[in-house]
């Protein structure tokens, strides 16, 4: 629960989001997402470490600098939405199917 | 073996107050009003999601401009037991259209009594989303896959907010 807070709040940043989902596409080095967004390579790494802290990108290091992968950890996330999702669904389910059957509308 | 079956299904169930045929009815008839509404991947608001109640049918959102999204097929309809659904989405979020890379999620309707329904979902072959999913689970390669499913999410309360 507190993990999802902050991996929420690590993508209610829109360019966090971008680089996010950049490495989402490929593993990249921060020179590689740098050429991609309009910011700065430090702002860029500073948004790898809050991408980072939250778990949802790892650092590997490669020659002198890091390639950003999505975190392993992802799965786990991606079974709790789905988790959720059917949770929310059966619950909605439930309300609709308990209400009296309307014969004539 | 049974790990790995764990790791890539999902299961839910719930017991309603209602007989297994309103249950199953409500479920395949009424789907689009109780969908929970980040699942859109259409741009615009959605007007309607039709369940057509027979195999080889969809289920699909119309938005409100006309467009439709088809984002299931309905691979067993067995009123009022199951019905059985493949899951075209790509841990990308976008529709899936190579059968075999697509998950499948089962509803079966149990009378509990004459008044009361099981109703269990199980969403299964979640590893046929292939690479994304593979390299999720074993932190290989291929390092793409539910992040934008956490988008959609994240984005909800974005503009919930």
């Amino acid at each position: 629960m507190t993990t999802d807070s902050a991996q929420l709040a690590a993508l209610g940043d829109a360019t966090r989001r971008t680089i996010f989902e950049l490495i989402a596409e490929r593993p990249r080095s921060v020179a590689e997402i740098t050429r991609q967004v309009p910011v700065s390579q430090s702002a860029v790494s500073q948004h790898l470490k809050v991408l980072r802290d939250s778990r949802l990108v790892r650092a590997e290091p490669k020659g002198a600098s890091n390639v950003y992968h999505i975190d392993p950890y992802g799965l786990g996330q991606m079974r709790a939405w789905l988790d959720r999702y059917w949770s929310k669904t059966l619950a909605a389910y439930r309300v609709v199917v308990e209400q009296p059957p309307k014969e004539s509308q | 073996m049974n790990t790995h079956a764990e790791v890539t299904r999902v299961k839910q169930s719930i017991v309603v107050e209602a007989p297994i045929a309103r249950a199953f009815k409500v479920f395949t008839e009424e789907f689009g009003s109780f969908k929970t509404p980040e699942h859109n991947m259409l741009g615009v608001e959605i007007a309607e999601t039709v369940f057509e109640p027979r195999v080889g049918g969809h289920i699909y959102d119309r938005g409100t401009d006309g467009s439709e999204c088809r984002w299931a097929r309905v691979l067993a309809y067995e009123p009022p037991h199951r019905v059985l659904l493949s899951w075209d989405i790509s841990p990308q979020w976008q529709i899936e259209t190579d059968p075999e890379k697509t998950s499948e999620w089962e509803v079966r309707f149990t009378a509990e009594t004459p008044t009361r329904t099981r109703v269990e979902i199980e969403h299964r072959k979640l590893e046929r989303h292939g690479g994304g999913w593979e390299g999720v689970r074993d932190g290989v390669a291929g390092d793409q896959g539910w992040p934008l499913y956490l988008q959609r999410y994240a984005d909800l309360f974005t503009h919930a907010a």
